[in-house]
């Protein structure tokens, strides 16, 4: 990492907190290309994000539960396929090329946004 | 049939959120698009979803030598006061709103990473 660039994580964490809590999601999108500015390897970027995203999502999960914004149990159905997803995931991190992991992040990311948009 | 489709959403959402790769919109669209949830609902729901698939993945990660942690402690310290307050703003938005957003959001994001330079700089 780029020493003087450390001082970056402060409101580069303040954008991603405010994003998870805003979205539920996203702050990943924003984050992984943060910590790449920051100078971390590609995979490093992406594993170090979820170690960020992980404790932000549990503190949101917990201000969405306080809203009743939606009941836990209807959450439960997408535990078995979430729990596999995330083994064969993890696995395939530091198989992937980095430059692959970009360009399907980036397609990815806009299917998502036509479909959201369009609807 | 609609557990295979759930199944199918949340095994590749999980997939690629394991790989930091944005995998909430995956589930996200799913459940507002497919199922007709209201954006606030599937946000909670994507939320608590990734926490055990985030575990499983950083277990893994760790084991890798991925995870740079002395960059998560900063990160965290000031991202927690702003998911509150996040939080907050997305109550007061309200679901049609947040998932217009949401969609404006994820264009910027990904046209931002389509078309930006080829990482170079580090070794592929």
């Amino acid at each position: 990492m780029k020493q003087g660039k450390r001082w970056l994580a402060w409101p580069m964490g303040l954008a991603v907190g405010l994003l998870n809590g805003f979205f539920g999601s996203g702050g990943g999108m924003v984050g992984v290309p943060m910590l790449r500015f920051m100078g971390l390897e590609t995979q490093e970027c992406h594993a170090t994000c979820i170690a960020i995203i992980a404790p932000l999502a549990a503190a949101s999960t917990g201000f969405y539960l306080y809203q009743k914004a939606f009941a836990l149990q209807d959450a439960l159905r997408y535990l078995p396929g979430g729990l596999a997803g995330a083994l064969v995931g993890a696995w395939l991190l530091p198989r992937l090329k980095t430059v692959w992991i970009r360009r399907g992040f980036g397609v990815l990311i806009l299917l998502a946004a036509v479909r959201l948009l369009t609807r | 049939m609609s557990w295979v489709w759930a199944t199918a959403a949340s095994f590749f959402g999980a997939v690629i959120s394991a790989l930091g790769m944005g995998g909430g919109g995956i589930l996200l669209i799913y459940l507002t698009a497919y199922l007709g949830m209201s954006q606030l609902e599937a946000q909670g729901i994507n939320l608590v979803f990734f926490l055990p698939v985030a575990a499983v993945a950083l277990v893994i990660h760790a084991k890798h030598k991925l995870i740079r942690w002395k960059v998560v402690l900063p990160f965290v310290a000031l991202g927690l006061p702003a998911v509150w307050l996040g939080a907050w703003l997305a109550q007061k938005a309200g679901s049609d709103l947040l998932s217009k957003l949401f969609g404006g959001f994820l264009l910027v994001i990904g046209l931002r990473e389509l078309f930006s330079k080829a990482p170079s700089k580090h070794k592929d």
